[in-house]
Protein backbone atom coordinates (compact mmCIF):
# COMPACT_ATOMS: atom_id res chain seq x y z
CA UNK A 1 0.00 0.00 0.00
CA UNK A 2 2.86 2.33 0.86
CA UNK A 3 4.22 1.74 -2.62
CA UNK A 4 1.64 4.12 -3.99
CA UNK A 5 3.05 7.66 -3.95
CA UNK A 6 -0.43 9.10 -3.52
CA UNK A 7 -1.06 6.99 -0.43
CA UNK A 8 2.26 8.05 1.04
CA UNK A 9 1.41 11.68 0.32
CA UNK A 10 -1.99 11.43 2.00
CA UNK A 11 -0.51 9.65 5.02
CA UNK A 12 2.28 12.21 5.35
CA UNK A 13 -0.16 15.10 5.16
CA UNK A 14 -2.61 13.52 7.58
CA UNK A 15 0.20 12.73 10.03
CA UNK A 16 1.39 16.29 9.91
CA UNK A 17 -2.06 17.59 10.84
CA UNK A 18 -1.87 15.68 14.14
CA UNK A 19 0.69 18.29 15.13
CA UNK A 20 -0.52 21.31 13.20
CA UNK A 21 -4.09 21.08 14.56
CA UNK A 22 -3.37 21.66 18.24
CA UNK A 23 -0.16 23.63 17.62
CA UNK A 24 -1.89 25.86 15.07
CA UNK A 25 -4.63 26.50 17.61
CA UNK A 26 -2.04 27.81 20.06
CA UNK A 27 -0.52 29.92 17.28
CA UNK A 28 -3.96 31.47 16.71
CA UNK A 29 -4.80 31.92 20.41
CA UNK A 30 -1.46 33.51 21.18
CA UNK A 31 -1.38 35.59 18.01
CA UNK A 32 1.88 33.98 16.97
CA UNK A 33 0.98 33.76 13.28
CA UNK A 34 3.98 35.80 12.25
CA UNK A 35 6.16 33.65 14.46
CA UNK A 36 5.30 30.64 12.32
CA UNK A 37 6.30 32.61 9.23
CA UNK A 38 9.63 33.61 10.74
CA UNK A 39 10.53 30.07 11.73
CA UNK A 40 9.47 28.76 8.35
CA UNK A 41 11.45 31.34 6.39
CA UNK A 42 14.48 30.54 8.47
CA UNK A 43 14.05 26.95 7.35
CA UNK A 44 15.12 27.93 3.82
CA UNK A 45 18.44 29.02 5.24
CA UNK A 46 18.54 25.63 6.93
CA UNK A 47 17.97 23.86 3.62
CA UNK A 48 20.78 25.79 1.94
CA UNK A 49 23.18 25.14 4.80
CA UNK A 50 22.27 21.45 4.83
CA UNK A 51 23.32 21.15 1.21
CA UNK A 52 26.39 23.28 1.82
CA UNK A 53 27.60 21.08 4.65
CA UNK A 54 26.22 17.87 3.23
CA UNK A 55 24.02 17.03 6.20
CA UNK A 56 20.41 15.87 6.37
CA UNK A 57 17.93 18.53 5.32
CA UNK A 58 15.76 17.69 8.33
CA UNK A 59 18.67 18.19 10.72
CA UNK A 60 19.79 21.44 9.09
CA UNK A 61 16.29 22.84 8.98
CA UNK A 62 15.59 21.85 12.56
CA UNK A 63 18.82 23.47 13.76
CA UNK A 64 18.15 26.79 12.05
CA UNK A 65 14.44 26.82 12.96
CA UNK A 66 15.37 26.13 16.60
CA UNK A 67 17.97 28.88 16.55
CA UNK A 68 15.43 31.28 15.09
CA UNK A 69 12.74 30.33 17.57
CA UNK A 70 15.03 30.75 20.57
CA UNK A 71 16.41 34.06 19.25
CA UNK A 72 12.92 35.45 18.80
CA UNK A 73 11.86 34.25 22.24
CA UNK A 74 14.94 35.95 23.74
CA UNK A 75 14.70 39.25 21.85
CA UNK A 76 10.99 39.72 22.38
CA UNK A 77 11.60 39.73 26.12
CA UNK A 78 13.97 42.69 25.81
CA UNK A 79 11.72 45.54 24.87
CA UNK A 80 11.77 45.17 21.09
CA UNK A 81 8.32 45.08 19.51
CA UNK A 82 7.55 41.49 18.59
CA UNK A 83 6.44 42.17 15.02
CA UNK A 84 9.59 44.21 14.32
CA UNK A 85 11.87 41.50 15.65
CA UNK A 86 10.06 38.88 13.61
CA UNK A 87 10.04 41.04 10.49
CA UNK A 88 13.78 41.64 10.70
CA UNK A 89 14.68 38.03 11.42
CA UNK A 90 12.20 36.33 9.11
CA UNK A 91 13.06 38.26 5.99
CA UNK A 92 16.79 38.38 6.69
CA UNK A 93 16.81 34.63 7.13
CA UNK A 94 14.88 34.16 3.90
CA UNK A 95 17.23 36.52 2.01
CA UNK A 96 20.39 34.88 3.37
CA UNK A 97 18.87 31.49 2.69
CA UNK A 98 18.18 32.36 -0.94
CA UNK A 99 21.69 33.78 -1.38
CA UNK A 100 23.27 30.74 0.21
CA UNK A 101 21.16 28.51 -2.01
CA UNK A 102 22.28 30.37 -5.13
CA UNK A 103 25.92 29.79 -4.23
CA UNK A 104 25.48 26.05 -4.07
CA UNK A 105 25.54 24.57 -7.54
CA UNK A 106 22.73 22.19 -8.34
CA UNK A 107 20.38 23.48 -5.65
CA UNK A 108 18.98 26.34 -7.71
CA UNK A 109 16.68 24.10 -9.72
CA UNK A 110 15.31 22.41 -6.65
CA UNK A 111 14.64 25.50 -4.61
CA UNK A 112 10.96 25.75 -5.44
CA UNK A 113 10.53 22.26 -3.99
CA UNK A 114 11.67 23.59 -0.62
CA UNK A 115 9.64 26.76 -0.84
CA UNK A 116 6.44 25.00 -1.82
CA UNK A 117 7.11 21.42 -0.80
CA UNK A 118 6.79 18.27 -2.84
CA UNK A 119 4.43 16.00 -1.02
CA UNK A 120 4.15 13.63 -3.98
CA UNK A 121 7.86 12.81 -3.67
CA UNK A 122 7.60 11.71 -0.04
CA UNK A 123 9.57 8.51 0.58
CA UNK A 124 9.00 5.85 3.21
CA UNK A 125 11.81 7.37 5.26
CA UNK A 126 10.21 10.81 4.99
CA UNK A 127 6.93 9.30 6.10
CA UNK A 128 8.61 7.92 9.21
CA UNK A 129 10.19 11.28 10.00
CA UNK A 130 6.94 13.21 9.53
CA UNK A 131 4.95 10.84 11.73
CA UNK A 132 7.72 10.64 14.31
CA UNK A 133 8.03 14.41 14.52
CA UNK A 134 4.28 15.01 14.53
CA UNK A 135 3.65 12.43 17.25
CA UNK A 136 6.49 13.90 19.31
CA UNK A 137 4.95 17.38 19.04
CA UNK A 138 1.49 16.01 19.82
CA UNK A 139 2.79 14.12 22.84
CA UNK A 140 4.53 17.24 24.17
CA UNK A 141 1.37 19.32 23.74
CA UNK A 142 -0.85 16.71 25.40
CA UNK A 143 1.64 16.30 28.25
CA UNK A 144 1.78 20.06 28.96
CA UNK A 145 -1.81 20.78 27.88
CA UNK A 146 -3.21 22.19 31.12
CA UNK A 147 -0.19 24.40 31.76
CA UNK A 148 0.02 25.58 28.15
CA UNK A 149 -3.64 26.46 28.16
CA UNK A 150 -3.51 28.23 31.52
CA UNK A 151 -0.52 30.28 30.39
CA UNK A 152 -2.31 31.09 27.14
CA UNK A 153 -5.41 32.35 28.93
CA UNK A 154 -3.32 34.62 31.13
CA UNK A 155 0.36 34.36 32.00
CA UNK A 156 0.04 36.16 35.33
CA UNK A 157 -2.87 34.04 36.47
CA UNK A 158 -0.83 30.97 35.57
CA UNK A 159 2.18 32.29 37.44
CA UNK A 160 0.13 33.05 40.54
CA UNK A 161 -0.99 29.39 40.41
CA UNK A 162 2.63 28.32 40.55
CA UNK A 163 3.29 27.70 36.84
CA UNK A 164 6.21 29.15 34.93
CA UNK A 165 4.89 30.80 31.73
CA UNK A 166 8.40 30.94 30.26
CA UNK A 167 8.59 27.15 30.30
CA UNK A 168 5.26 26.86 28.52
CA UNK A 169 6.34 29.41 25.91
CA UNK A 170 9.54 27.47 25.36
CA UNK A 171 7.59 24.24 24.82
CA UNK A 172 5.51 25.92 22.12
CA UNK A 173 8.49 27.49 20.40
CA UNK A 174 10.36 24.18 20.30
CA UNK A 175 7.26 22.37 19.04
CA UNK A 176 6.90 24.96 16.31
CA UNK A 177 10.50 24.55 15.18
CA UNK A 178 10.15 20.77 15.07
CA UNK A 179 6.90 20.97 13.13
CA UNK A 180 8.39 23.32 10.56
CA UNK A 181 11.41 21.06 10.16
CA UNK A 182 9.41 17.89 9.47
CA UNK A 183 6.86 19.61 7.25
CA UNK A 184 9.17 21.48 4.91
CA UNK A 185 9.21 18.60 2.41
CA UNK A 186 5.43 18.37 2.40
CA UNK A 187 4.08 21.89 2.11
CA UNK A 188 7.30 23.88 2.00
CA UNK A 189 8.56 26.85 3.93
CA UNK A 190 6.14 29.36 2.48
CA UNK A 191 2.99 27.40 3.15
CA UNK A 192 3.54 25.69 6.50
CA UNK A 193 2.28 28.76 8.35
CA UNK A 194 -0.93 28.51 6.35
CA UNK A 195 -1.39 24.89 7.34
CA UNK A 196 -0.99 25.93 10.98
CA UNK A 197 -3.40 28.85 10.91
CA UNK A 198 -6.11 28.25 8.32
CA UNK A 199 -7.57 24.97 9.67
CA UNK A 200 -7.47 26.37 13.22
CA UNK A 201 -9.34 29.47 12.09
CA UNK A 202 -11.94 27.25 10.43
CA UNK A 203 -12.34 25.12 13.55
CA UNK A 204 -12.80 28.26 15.66
CA UNK A 205 -16.13 28.84 13.95
CA UNK A 206 -17.61 25.67 15.44
CA UNK A 207 -15.71 25.17 18.69
CA UNK A 208 -16.93 25.92 22.21
CA UNK A 209 -13.84 24.73 24.07
CA UNK A 210 -10.11 24.78 23.33
CA UNK A 211 -10.07 21.00 22.97
CA UNK A 212 -12.80 20.87 20.36
CA UNK A 213 -11.03 23.59 18.41
CA UNK A 214 -7.74 21.65 18.41
CA UNK A 215 -9.47 18.44 17.31
CA UNK A 216 -11.47 20.33 14.70
CA UNK A 217 -8.29 21.91 13.35
CA UNK A 218 -6.70 18.49 12.90
CA UNK A 219 -9.83 17.15 11.19
CA UNK A 220 -10.11 20.17 8.91
CA UNK A 221 -6.42 19.94 8.10
CA UNK A 222 -6.67 16.26 7.22
CA UNK A 223 -9.69 16.88 4.99
CA UNK A 224 -7.77 19.70 3.27
CA UNK A 225 -4.87 17.33 2.58
CA UNK A 226 -7.12 14.72 0.99
CA UNK A 227 -9.11 17.26 -1.05
CA UNK A 228 -5.95 19.07 -2.07
CA UNK A 229 -4.29 15.88 -3.29
CA UNK A 230 -7.42 14.98 -5.21
CA UNK A 231 -7.53 18.43 -6.82
CA UNK A 232 -3.85 18.19 -7.62
CA UNK A 233 -4.42 14.93 -9.51
CA UNK A 234 -7.64 16.05 -11.14
CA UNK A 235 -6.47 19.46 -12.35
CA UNK A 236 -2.74 18.77 -12.52
CA UNK A 237 -1.94 21.54 -10.05
CA UNK A 238 1.00 21.62 -7.61
CA UNK A 239 0.09 19.54 -4.55
CA UNK A 240 1.26 21.75 -1.62
CA UNK A 241 -0.51 24.91 -2.83
CA UNK A 242 -3.61 22.85 -3.68
CA UNK A 243 -3.81 21.61 -0.07
CA UNK A 244 -3.59 25.15 1.28
CA UNK A 245 -6.11 26.35 -1.30
CA UNK A 246 -8.55 23.68 -0.11
CA UNK A 247 -7.98 24.72 3.51
CA UNK A 248 -8.76 28.30 2.48
CA UNK A 249 -11.90 27.16 0.66
CA UNK A 250 -13.08 25.28 3.79
CA UNK A 251 -12.43 28.40 5.88
CA UNK A 252 -14.44 30.54 3.49
CA UNK A 253 -17.29 28.02 3.58
CA UNK A 254 -17.23 28.04 7.40
CA UNK A 255 -17.91 31.77 7.41
CA UNK A 256 -21.43 31.06 6.13
CA UNK A 257 -22.29 29.62 9.53
CA UNK A 258 -22.62 31.88 12.56
CA UNK A 259 -19.87 31.46 15.13
CA UNK A 260 -21.05 29.06 17.82
CA UNK A 261 -19.31 30.89 20.62
CA UNK B 1 5.54 41.90 61.93
CA UNK B 2 3.96 39.95 64.75
CA UNK B 3 5.42 36.54 64.05
CA UNK B 4 7.26 36.61 60.73
CA UNK B 5 7.66 32.83 60.74
CA UNK B 6 3.89 32.40 60.72
CA UNK B 7 3.25 34.97 57.99
CA UNK B 8 1.87 33.69 54.69
CA UNK B 9 3.64 36.44 52.80
CA UNK B 10 6.02 39.01 54.19
CA UNK B 11 8.13 41.73 52.65
CA UNK B 12 10.96 43.67 54.20
CA UNK B 13 12.22 46.97 52.83
CA UNK B 14 10.65 46.15 49.47
CA UNK B 15 11.32 48.54 46.59
CA UNK B 16 10.09 48.15 43.02
CA UNK B 17 11.10 50.27 40.05
CA UNK B 18 9.52 50.59 36.62
CA UNK B 19 12.11 51.56 34.03
CA UNK B 20 14.34 53.05 36.72
CA UNK B 21 11.56 55.12 38.30
CA UNK B 22 10.73 54.08 41.84
CA UNK B 23 7.15 52.92 42.27
CA UNK B 24 7.46 51.48 45.74
CA UNK B 25 10.17 52.11 48.28
CA UNK B 26 10.95 50.68 51.67
CA UNK B 27 7.71 48.78 52.16
CA UNK B 28 7.43 46.37 55.09
CA UNK B 29 4.48 44.06 54.88
CA UNK B 30 3.16 40.93 56.46
CA UNK B 31 -0.08 39.01 56.35
CA UNK B 32 -1.02 36.24 58.77
CA UNK B 33 -3.34 33.28 58.16
CA UNK B 34 -7.01 34.26 58.22
CA UNK B 35 -6.34 37.98 58.21
CA UNK B 36 -8.13 40.47 55.94
CA UNK B 37 -5.80 43.24 54.86
CA UNK B 38 -6.85 46.02 52.52
CA UNK B 39 -4.46 48.27 50.64
CA UNK B 40 -5.82 51.72 49.87
CA UNK B 41 -4.16 54.67 48.19
CA UNK B 42 -4.60 57.19 45.40
CA UNK B 43 -4.07 56.33 41.72
CA UNK B 44 -0.44 55.61 40.94
CA UNK B 45 0.41 54.95 44.57
CA UNK B 46 1.74 51.49 43.77
CA UNK B 47 -1.14 49.39 45.14
CA UNK B 48 -1.23 46.94 42.27
CA UNK B 49 2.54 46.90 42.08
CA UNK B 50 2.71 45.92 45.74
CA UNK B 51 0.45 42.92 45.43
CA UNK B 52 2.03 41.89 42.14
CA UNK B 53 5.42 41.98 43.81
CA UNK B 54 4.06 39.97 46.75
CA UNK B 55 2.78 37.29 44.35
CA UNK B 56 6.10 37.30 42.50
CA UNK B 57 4.85 38.81 39.25
CA UNK B 58 7.24 41.74 39.58
CA UNK B 59 10.85 41.55 40.72
CA UNK B 60 11.97 43.45 43.79
CA UNK B 61 14.61 46.10 43.09
CA UNK B 62 15.72 45.94 46.71
CA UNK B 63 14.46 44.20 49.78
CA UNK B 64 12.93 40.80 50.02
CA UNK B 65 9.59 39.06 49.59
CA UNK B 66 9.08 35.78 51.40
CA UNK B 67 6.19 33.48 50.66
CA UNK B 68 5.47 30.44 52.80
CA UNK B 69 6.83 27.41 50.93
CA UNK B 70 4.06 25.82 48.84
CA UNK B 71 1.70 28.69 49.54
CA UNK B 72 -1.53 28.31 47.56
CA UNK B 73 -2.63 31.70 46.24
CA UNK B 74 -6.05 32.46 44.79
CA UNK B 75 -5.46 35.49 42.61
CA UNK B 76 -8.22 37.64 41.13
CA UNK B 77 -6.56 40.19 38.86
CA UNK B 78 -7.80 43.68 38.17
CA UNK B 79 -8.50 42.99 34.53
CA UNK B 80 -8.41 39.87 32.48
CA UNK B 81 -8.75 40.03 28.75
CA UNK B 82 -9.63 36.81 27.00
CA UNK B 83 -8.79 36.71 23.33
CA UNK B 84 -11.87 36.12 21.19
CA UNK B 85 -9.93 33.55 19.18
CA UNK B 86 -9.94 31.24 22.20
CA UNK B 87 -13.25 29.46 22.73
CA UNK B 88 -13.68 28.94 26.46
CA UNK B 89 -16.67 27.96 28.52
CA UNK B 90 -16.93 28.93 32.17
CA UNK B 91 -16.75 25.25 33.11
CA UNK B 92 -13.51 24.73 31.19
CA UNK B 93 -12.02 27.92 32.60
CA UNK B 94 -12.65 26.74 36.16
CA UNK B 95 -10.57 23.64 35.41
CA UNK B 96 -7.41 25.68 34.75
CA UNK B 97 -4.70 25.08 35.64
CA UNK B 98 -5.86 22.11 37.71
CA UNK B 99 -8.77 19.96 36.62
CA UNK B 100 -11.69 20.06 39.04
CA UNK B 101 -14.74 17.82 39.26
CA UNK B 102 -17.91 19.16 37.67
CA UNK B 103 -19.70 19.02 41.02
CA UNK B 104 -16.99 21.13 42.66
CA UNK B 105 -17.10 23.67 39.84
CA UNK B 106 -20.89 23.89 40.11
CA UNK B 107 -20.68 24.34 43.88
CA UNK B 108 -18.10 27.12 43.51
CA UNK B 109 -20.36 28.96 41.07
CA UNK B 110 -23.28 28.62 43.47
CA UNK B 111 -21.10 29.91 46.29
CA UNK B 112 -20.07 33.01 44.36
CA UNK B 113 -23.63 33.72 43.30
CA UNK B 114 -23.52 32.78 39.63
CA UNK B 115 -25.00 29.26 39.53
CA UNK B 116 -25.44 27.36 36.30
CA UNK B 117 -23.03 29.39 34.15
CA UNK B 118 -20.82 26.38 33.27
CA UNK B 119 -21.84 26.22 29.63
CA UNK B 120 -21.57 29.93 28.92
CA UNK B 121 -18.70 31.41 26.95
CA UNK B 122 -16.42 33.56 29.12
CA UNK B 123 -16.47 36.36 26.56
CA UNK B 124 -20.27 36.58 26.83
CA UNK B 125 -20.32 37.27 30.57
CA UNK B 126 -21.10 40.62 32.11
CA UNK B 127 -18.40 42.33 34.18
CA UNK B 128 -19.99 41.31 37.45
CA UNK B 129 -20.49 37.72 36.38
CA UNK B 130 -16.89 37.47 35.22
CA UNK B 131 -15.58 38.82 38.53
CA UNK B 132 -17.55 36.13 40.35
CA UNK B 133 -16.32 33.44 37.98
CA UNK B 134 -12.75 34.61 38.62
CA UNK B 135 -13.41 34.38 42.34
CA UNK B 136 -14.93 30.90 41.94
CA UNK B 137 -11.83 29.79 40.06
CA UNK B 138 -9.58 31.22 42.76
CA UNK B 139 -11.60 29.44 45.47
CA UNK B 140 -11.44 26.07 43.70
CA UNK B 141 -7.69 26.02 44.31
CA UNK B 142 -8.51 25.99 48.06
CA UNK B 143 -6.19 28.93 48.62
CA UNK B 144 -4.53 29.82 51.89
CA UNK B 145 -4.71 33.41 50.75
CA UNK B 146 -7.02 35.20 48.36
CA UNK B 147 -5.47 38.17 46.60
CA UNK B 148 -7.85 40.54 44.88
CA UNK B 149 -6.79 43.58 42.86
CA UNK B 150 -9.67 46.05 42.75
CA UNK B 151 -12.14 43.22 42.32
CA UNK B 152 -15.21 45.44 42.12
CA UNK B 153 -14.17 47.65 39.25
CA UNK B 154 -17.16 48.12 37.04
CA UNK B 155 -19.67 46.99 39.65
CA UNK B 156 -22.35 49.34 40.92
CA UNK B 157 -22.69 50.24 44.59
CA UNK B 158 -25.00 47.38 45.65
CA UNK B 159 -22.93 44.95 43.58
CA UNK B 160 -19.77 46.15 45.27
CA UNK B 161 -21.24 45.81 48.75
CA UNK B 162 -22.50 42.31 47.92
CA UNK B 163 -19.11 41.31 46.57
CA UNK B 164 -17.28 42.34 49.74
CA UNK B 165 -19.88 40.62 51.87
CA UNK B 166 -19.20 37.49 49.87
CA UNK B 167 -15.46 37.85 50.47
CA UNK B 168 -16.01 38.13 54.19
CA UNK B 169 -18.26 35.08 54.22
CA UNK B 170 -15.67 33.12 52.28
CA UNK B 171 -13.06 34.04 54.83
CA UNK B 172 -15.30 32.75 57.61
CA UNK B 173 -16.00 29.51 55.80
CA UNK B 174 -12.52 28.68 54.56
CA UNK B 175 -10.26 30.55 56.95
CA UNK B 176 -8.30 31.90 53.99
CA UNK B 177 -6.46 35.15 54.46
CA UNK B 178 -7.57 37.96 52.17
CA UNK B 179 -5.38 40.67 50.70
CA UNK B 180 -7.13 43.19 48.53
CA UNK B 181 -6.54 46.46 46.80
CA UNK B 182 -9.46 48.78 46.64
CA UNK B 183 -10.79 52.14 45.66
CA UNK B 184 -14.00 51.52 47.56
CA UNK B 185 -12.58 52.86 50.78
CA UNK B 186 -15.75 53.06 52.77
CA UNK B 187 -17.20 49.67 52.07
CA UNK B 188 -13.94 47.81 52.16
CA UNK B 189 -12.65 49.16 55.40
CA UNK B 190 -15.52 47.78 57.40
CA UNK B 191 -14.58 44.24 56.52
CA UNK B 192 -10.84 44.63 57.07
CA UNK B 193 -8.79 43.64 60.07
CA UNK B 194 -6.04 45.92 58.91
CA UNK B 195 -5.80 48.72 56.36
CA UNK B 196 -2.58 49.81 54.72
CA UNK B 197 -2.56 53.27 53.24
CA UNK B 198 -0.06 53.41 50.43
CA UNK B 199 1.50 56.26 48.50
CA UNK B 200 4.74 54.87 47.09
CA UNK B 201 5.49 53.79 50.64
CA UNK B 202 3.38 52.88 53.65
CA UNK B 203 1.82 56.10 54.92
CA UNK B 204 -0.07 54.56 57.75
CA UNK B 205 -1.44 51.20 58.72
CA UNK B 206 -3.65 49.72 61.36
CA UNK B 207 -7.29 48.97 62.08
CA UNK B 208 -9.79 50.75 59.84
CA UNK B 209 -10.63 53.10 62.72
CA UNK B 210 -7.00 54.05 63.33
CA UNK B 211 -6.27 54.59 59.66
CA UNK B 212 -9.36 56.63 58.91
CA UNK B 213 -8.46 58.93 61.79
CA UNK B 214 -4.80 59.20 60.85
CA UNK B 215 -3.70 62.61 59.59
CA UNK B 216 -1.75 60.90 56.76
CA UNK B 217 -4.88 59.22 55.52
CA UNK B 218 -6.87 62.43 55.77
CA UNK B 219 -4.15 64.31 53.92
CA UNK B 220 -4.32 61.81 51.07
CA UNK B 221 -8.06 61.46 50.82
CA UNK B 222 -9.03 64.95 51.91
CA UNK B 223 -12.54 66.16 52.52
CA UNK B 224 -14.35 62.89 51.97
CA UNK B 225 -12.83 61.29 55.03
CA UNK B 226 -15.32 62.49 57.56
CA UNK B 227 -18.20 61.15 55.55
CA UNK B 228 -16.30 57.97 54.84
CA UNK B 229 -15.81 57.38 58.50
CA UNK B 230 -19.50 57.82 59.16
CA UNK B 231 -20.30 55.36 56.42
CA UNK B 232 -17.70 53.00 57.76
CA UNK B 233 -19.38 53.07 61.16
CA UNK B 234 -22.73 52.42 59.61
CA UNK B 235 -21.65 49.44 57.53
CA UNK B 236 -19.71 48.09 60.45
CA UNK B 237 -22.84 48.08 62.62
CA UNK B 238 -24.79 46.40 59.90
CA UNK B 239 -22.22 43.65 59.67
CA UNK B 240 -22.49 42.95 63.34
CA UNK B 241 -26.23 42.53 63.07
CA UNK B 242 -25.80 40.03 60.34
CA UNK B 243 -22.88 38.05 61.63
CA UNK B 244 -24.15 37.99 65.18
CA UNK B 245 -20.69 38.38 66.55
CA UNK B 246 -18.30 35.77 65.27
CA UNK B 247 -15.83 37.13 67.70
CA UNK B 248 -12.98 37.59 65.25
CA UNK B 249 -12.95 41.35 65.49
CA UNK B 250 -11.60 41.75 68.99
CA UNK B 251 -8.72 39.38 68.30
CA UNK B 252 -7.11 41.28 65.49
CA UNK B 253 -6.79 44.87 66.60
CA UNK B 254 -4.33 43.75 69.26
CA UNK B 255 -1.58 42.92 66.89
CA UNK B 256 -2.65 45.51 64.39
CA UNK B 257 -2.34 48.43 66.76
CA UNK B 258 1.36 48.41 67.54
CA UNK B 259 2.12 48.36 63.85
CA UNK B 260 -0.13 51.32 63.25
CA UNK B 261 1.68 53.30 65.88
CA UNK B 262 5.06 52.39 64.49
CA UNK B 263 4.13 53.69 61.09
CA UNK B 264 2.44 56.75 62.47
CA UNK B 265 5.69 57.87 63.94
CA UNK B 266 8.14 56.92 61.26
CA UNK B 267 6.31 58.02 58.15
CA UNK B 268 4.37 61.12 59.02
CA UNK B 269 6.74 63.47 57.26
CA UNK B 270 6.99 61.35 54.15
CA UNK B 271 3.29 61.49 53.53
CA UNK B 272 2.75 65.15 53.94
CA UNK B 273 5.72 66.25 51.92
CA UNK B 274 5.41 63.70 49.18
CA UNK B 275 8.72 61.98 49.63
CA UNK B 276 11.02 64.49 47.95
CA UNK B 277 13.99 62.33 48.81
Amino acid sequence: MLDDFLTRAALAGAGLTLATGPLGSFVVWRRMAYFGDATAHAAILGVALSFGFGISVYAGTLAVALGMALTVAQLSGRGHAMDTVLGVLAHSALAFGLIAASLISGLRVDLSAWLFGDILAVSRADLGIVWGGALLVLAALVWRWQGLLAATVNEELAQASGLNPRTERLVLVLALALTVAVSIKIVGALLIAALLIVPAATARQFARTPETMALGATATGAVSVVLGLWASMRFDTPAGPSIVAMAAALFTASLIFPRRA
Amino acid sequence: MTQPSEALISATNLSVTHGGAPVLSGVDFTIAPGEIVTVVGPNGSGKSTLIRALIGLEPAATGQVTRQPGLVIGYVPQKLHLDASLPMTVGRFLSLPKRVRDADAAAALVRTGVPGLEGRQITRLSGGQFQRVLLARALLARPQILILDEPTQGLDQPGTAAFYKLIEEVRHETGAAVLMVSHDLHVVMSASDRVICLNGHVCCAGTPRVVSNAPEYRALFGMGTGGAFALYQHVHDHDHDHDEGHGHDPAHPHHAHPQAHGHDHSHTHDCEHDHAG
